[in-house]
């Protein structure tokens, strides 16, 4: 498998196509917040010169409902299934960023099977929500339904898998406060195993489809150009964040759970366009991979529950915690504060789908409507956590 | 490790009132909080010194403290028909409250954190001004213009501070302990017991 080479990027801005007798007239356009790209009620205000972008706001709160207030005014326990909602691409990752932060406030350790079974659940989740990212990624490039149905077939497997452990494809529900809340079925390895073994064909056959695509090369490379330092101060994480070169990766970094005992690489960009950025969710699903071999491997046997946690009366001692992984969209967070009621008296949650979004309208000015479309796609935002 | 970062501030921002405040949770993350005059300088020291290299501006959060009133007992010595007696006496102290601002900040350069800062207002009513931090870690922007809305903290020099989740014309703070939900009831034919209570308030 050879990489395609990467032009180098003309830094000149790409010239509009229509060139008509009202120059310099700007239109103003609100794309949203039913267009179909924008993977839910989304709305950007944009104001074009021509075809191409001069400025672009993000609005959105379509889907707000005040998730922080409402988890304040339930018990800790009761919001688990809320964060389901969030990201709910990734409702798993979700679920153990809450139960980390938690974790940490009460001070809990967590069993040595239940860690492993995270990590297997948390990589599984990566690979699904990266698979779907690129399946809509082309579908936004004008190559409807084929190629994101072969993405949402492999989803699908892993959906599967989900459901047999969890009872629900989407809405997981899994982590507890010290540990997992079932164990797993009979034969559930196994037939992970089996998934994870089918997964690199489907990625060589895509990557057959994509990488060297000269369509595909043409809309992307040098498209929405992301640089570093813009990145840092922005707060973007996550794939988008080291497609633009800057090594961080919370697995790496914090080493939350039991991430230091697998061997696994941090693929980095270099250019910071959409090429880079759908590249790295290819290689990133690689790395996941290796790493759900070497879990599936080394799970051991025990409990799946800290004895000492209380699911009843839980009430954590005063005093606050930030608890935070790298969830497949980027750096996912819960802040919690504690009075010693059975609520919490702030609980807020970091979602990296909006922060990313602080960017949006660097990387799209200067580029025509059709490329917003595409940069938007390689964001990777979930509407449920933007406006929670 | 968060004294140490204390005594550099005050030797880089000189007359700087700051203050740690202890966490008594396990999970040990301490914050210091902020004089909100001064705290552009202290940010920018934080993202330019070369020891701490504080990059990256992760969470921004507000948080509500009422006003609150505490009793407490008393032994008060009192002339009781001309014998000096004790007697209790319940005093109440009013402590003021107050809106915070939360910073969770990382370094990306040179993978440490979290440092967290926090700012306070002054009141929950007329003195809800902050500086904003936006021009040191653009990050702020979005999740500040989430605490203005959802606290009502209004960060000065913030490039675009508008509503952000709610409508513009929403007048209220949702986030806020002491916000009552509006009024919106509507008749409904087949009532159940929720409606009743909702009806009930409604009507009187």
């Amino acid at each position: 498998m050879t990489r395609a080479i990467i032009e180098p990027i003309d830094e000149e801005l790409p010239p509009s196509f229509i060139d008509g007798g009202d120059e310099g007239e700007l239109l103003e356009i609100a794309l949203g917040p039913h267009h179909p790209s924008t993977h839910g009620v989304f709305r950007m205000d944009v104001v074009l010169d021509g075809e191409r972008v001069v400025k672009l706001k993000p609005v959105f709160g379509y889907l707000h409902r005040n998730h922080e207030k409402i988890a304040e005014t339930a018990s800790y326990l009761s919001s688990m299934p809320y964060t389901d909602r969030l990201d709910y691409m990734c409702s798993l990752s979700n679920n153990w960023a809450y139960a980390l932060a938690v974790e940490k406030l009460a001070g809990l350790q967590v069993p040595e099977r239940a860690e492993y079974i995270r990590v297997i659940t948390a990589e599984l989740t990566r690979l699904q929500n990266h698979a779907g990212t690129i399946g809509f990624l082309t579908q936004e490039m004008g190559a409807s339904g084929t190629p994101l149905m072969y993405a949402f077939r492999e989803r699908e497997k892993i959906l599967d898998l989900f459901e047999s452990l969890t009872g629900s494809r989407m809405m997981c529900n899994y982590m507890r406060f010290g540990g997992c809340r079932v164990e797993l079925p009979s034969g559930w390895l196994e037939q992970t195993k089996k998934v994870v073994e089918a997964f690199p064909r489907f990625l060589d056959e895509y990557e057959q489809l994509l990488t060297g695509n000269e369509i595909f090369m043409a809309r992307a490379q040098g498209v929405g150009v992301l640089k570093k330092e813009l990145a840092i101060n922005a707060g973007v994480t996550g794939p988008m964040l080291r497609a633009s070169g800057v090594n961080y990766d919370i697995r790496k970094v914090d080493k939350y759970g039991i991430y230091e005992r697998f061997d696994f690489r941090i693929p980095l960009g270099e250019h910071g366009d959409v090429y880079d950025r759908y590249m790295i969710r290819m290689l990133e699903m690689r790395e996941s991979l290796k790493i759900l071999n070497q879990a599936l491997r080394d799970i051991p046997p025990g409990p799946i529950m800290d004895s000492k946690a209380k699911i009843r009366g839980f009430r954590p001692k005063p005093g606050e915690a930030y608890g935070r992984i790298e969830s497949p969209k980027g750096e996912l967070g819960f802040y919690l504060i504690s009075d010693g009621s059975p609520n919490p008296y702030r609980y807020r949650v970091r979602p990296p789908s909006l922060i990313n979004l602080t960017v949006l309208e660097d990387m799209c000015c200067g580029y025509n409507v059709a490329d917003t479309i595409v940069i938007f796609g390689t964001v990777d935002i979930v509407l449920g956590e933007v406006d929670r | 490790m968060l004294e140490k970062i204390k005594s550099d501030i005050e030797a880089a921002v000189p007359g700087c009132r700051l203050e740690i405040i202890p966490n008594g949770s396990p999970s040990g993350q301490h914050s210091l909080l902020v004089e909100p005059t001064r705290a552009m300088e202290v940010a920018k020291f934080l993202r330019d010194n070369a020891e701490l290299r504080l990059d990256y501006c992760s969470n921004v959060t507000g948080v509500d403290w009422p006003d609150t009133e505490i009793s407490e007992k008393v032994k008060v010595k009192t002339l009781v028909d001309g014998v000096e007696q004790e007697i209790e006496e319940v005093r109440k102290r009013q402590f003021p409250g107050h809106l915070e601002a939360v910073y969770h900040l990382y370094s990306m350069q040179r993978k440490q954190g979290p440092v967290i800062l926090r700012m306070r207002t002054e009141n929950r009513t007329d003195k809800i001004h902050l500086p904003s931090l936006t021009p040191v870690w653009r990050s702020a922007e979005f999740q500040e213009r989430e605490i203005f809305d959802l606290y009502g903290i209004i960060f000065d020099a913030h490039p675009d501070l508008r509503r952000i989740l709610m409508w513009d014309e929403f007048e209220d703070h949702p986030m806020r302990k002491d916000y009552v939900e509006p009024d919106d009831y509507e008749y409904e034919p087949t009532a159940h017991e929720d409606v009743l209570a909702k009806a009930k308030q409604h009507n009187a």
